[in-house]
């Protein structure tokens, strides 16, 4: 063995160099990584905040809204979205090829290496492609006048901790997917759309009938969302509110790291 | 007695009802050239799992390098380097690429992971696809690429899973040469494979596996002294007449096996029998005498042949 080989500083920095080779990877993808950052927003931007904006605005003005521009409503939610997606593509695909497309985890853990470090690797590194998207986002909002440059920022930093919830609850439910002929389709068309559209991204949760808020309520988009539009423009909320959606997040990213840890660890053990 | 550095009593390894490995006893001398030879399924991944601390035996010790792998996982395997059964290469990073990040897993300086992949490079013969992504390699490439990986830590283990399976001869014969110079450097070397022709060239010593039990153990010479002739004659006669033919051949020989195809007759002397058989006027189709390989202790010792 090298004389360099510490396993002393392995134990310390492993996850570190799981999420330095995924951030190598995902280098080579830096051009489509950077194009879905900013066309996305764009898209939305454009589409539903100035299109649909100007038609909520001229039959409702602003009391819908909580007083603000459809536009600056809607703001957090897609940063909020945002960052759960990128928290969800740097998750679900590297967990499934770690595992099964091209089993590169079991190679990693061939190495001093342990399976909750790989988890931790892949994990820091898809928080930075949360920061960097969710920043490009935030600029564009700014740049736009949508959002303040001094008073949204914490706007910014919930947004990347909703990711960061997200992105560790699907690390650990991709973890256990041992057959993925439906996973991912169910996951985009069942999971992620009804979020997507019952998380008070477009209209306040509360418009929605009761039988269907719960959907908003179970959902880490919503919850994002929610911190998003207090620390975005000051969206009254209570402070127990803010506690739930805050403990919500935080259960989410605690059970979903320890899920992951487990199945990590389960499937590279054999 | 040399250093022993994996030493393994009674290791067994079930999957529920399934017993992959048997309890088997083993030890491996540092410096030395260890096979496990054995058809599919006779449990020498397993074992290589278990020695590479990615399987939890069921019962048995084993220690590598004086410790558990099962309680020092970690520790055991900064002192391996495992080449897996299927390569399991980034195959969107380039081949430089793929040894850097392996290394740096290690903890390995990146100056020092840098130096070190120039050397790998040229070890493994790749040097002019240093630049290219793994996904355009061939299969012998990607094999001797994956070799190279696991020699990034300069481990003091190299364990090597069915290592030329799928190769072609060409792509067989330059991978034993890159093994062979490791053995003459002295690496430790652990070999599964099915193929008896690698065991004898690569191993000092192997034991044959089936079943997930050792059926023998010894140097490739010593087994087939021990568990076949010198030489082994070949006749085929047709598929119709090996059947009449074999009852008056086994009188002629030590040991006779009849396969589908062929009859192999065990003697010390090939062509002195086929002389007498030629005198008996039964006259093969085909005749060819050869030195007994490990096959002919495999099928020995099993009744079957290694590959099936």
């Amino acid at each position: 063995m090298n004389s360099g080989v510490s396993v002393e500083n392995i134990r310390r920095n492993g996850a570190l160099y799981v999420a330095e080779s995924r951030i190598r990877q995902m280098s080579k993808w830096k051009g489509i990584i950077t194009l879905v950052a900013v066309g996305n927003p764009l898209f939305y931007l454009v589409a539903i905040g100035i299109g649909i904006g100007i038609l909520v605005t001229e039959n409702s003005g602003t009391s819908g809204t909580g007083g603000v521009e459809y536009i600056v409503f809607i703001a957090p939610a897609l940063l909020a979205n945002t960052a759960l997606l990128g928290a969800m593509d740097e998750t679900v695909f590297p967990v499934m090829e770690g595992f099964k497309w091209r089993k590169m985890f079991y190679a990693i853990n061939s190495t001093p290496i342990t399976g909750p470090q790989i988890a931790l690797g892949v994990f820091i590194a898809a928080l930075v492609r949360v920061a960097f998207s969710v920043f490009l986002y935030w600029i564009f909002l700014v740049a736009f006048g949508v959002l303040s440059f001094q008073d949204s920022w914490m706007a910014m930093v919930v947004a990347m901790y909703g990711g960061a919830a997200f992105g560790a609850l699907m690390m650990g439910v991709v973890a256990g997917v041992k057959k993925d002929d439906y996973f991912l389709t169910v996951l985009g068309r069942l999971v992620i759309t009804p979020l997507f559209l019952f998380s008070g991204t477009f209209f306040p949760l509360t418009n929605m009938p009761i039988y269907l808020q719960p959907i908003g309520w179970i959902s880490p988009l919503w919850h994002t969302t929610e911190l998003g539009r207090y620390f975005g423009y000051g969206q009254e909320i209570s402070g127990s509110m803010l506690s739930i959606h805050f403990l919500f997040l935080t259960a989410m990213l605690v059970a979903g790291i320890k899920i992951a840890n487990i199945r990590f660890t389960n499937r590279l053990l054999k | 007695m040399p250093e022993s550095l994996i030493s393994a009593r009674g290791l067994t390894k079930k999957f529920g009802d399934f017993t992959a490995v048997d309890g088997i006893d083993f030890d491996v001398a540092k410096g030395e050239s260890f096979g496990l030879l054995g058809p599919n399924g006779a449990g020498k991944s397993t074992t290589m799992r278990i020695i590479a601390a990615t399987s939890r035996r069921t019962s048995g010790t084993i220690s590598i390098l004086g410790r558990d792998p099962e309680e020092h996982g970690p520790q055991v395997r900064a002192h391996l380097g495992v080449v897996p059964q299927q390569d399991n290469l980034d195959t969107e990073l380039t081949v430089t690429e793929n040894l850097y990040i392996y290394g740096r897993y290690f903890g390995l300086s990146k100056k020092f992971v840098n130096k070190k992949v120039e050397e790998l490079l040229a070890f493994a013969q790749l040097e002019e696809k240093k630049d290219v992504k793994v996904e355009a390699l061939s299969g012998g490439m990607k094999r001797r690429l994956t070799i190279a990986r696991a020699l990034v830590s300069e481990p003091d283990i190299l364990m090597l899973d069915e290592p030329t399976t799928g190769l072609d001869p060409q792509a067989r014969h330059i991978l034993w040469d890159r093994l062979f110079r490791l053995k003459e450097d002295g690496v430790t070397l652990i070999i599964t494979t099915h193929f008896m022709d690698e065991a004898e060239q690569l191993c000092d010593r192997l034991v044959v596996m089936d079943k997930g039990k050792i059926m023998a153990e010894g140097s490739p010479a010593e087994l087939i002294k021990e568990y076949s002739t010198r030489e082994v004659l070949e006749v085929r006669f047709g598929s119709d007449r090996n059947k009449e033919v074999a009852p008056i051949l086994r009188e002629m020989c030590d040991r006779i096996e009849e396969l589908p195809d062929r009859i192999l007759l065990y003697v010390e002397d090939g062509e002195l029998l086929l002389e007498a058989i030629a005198a008996k006027k039964l006259h093969p189709n085909t005749s060819l005498v050869r030195r007994s390989s490990l096959e002919d202790v495999f099928l020995r010792l099993t009744g079957r042949s290694l590959i099936e």
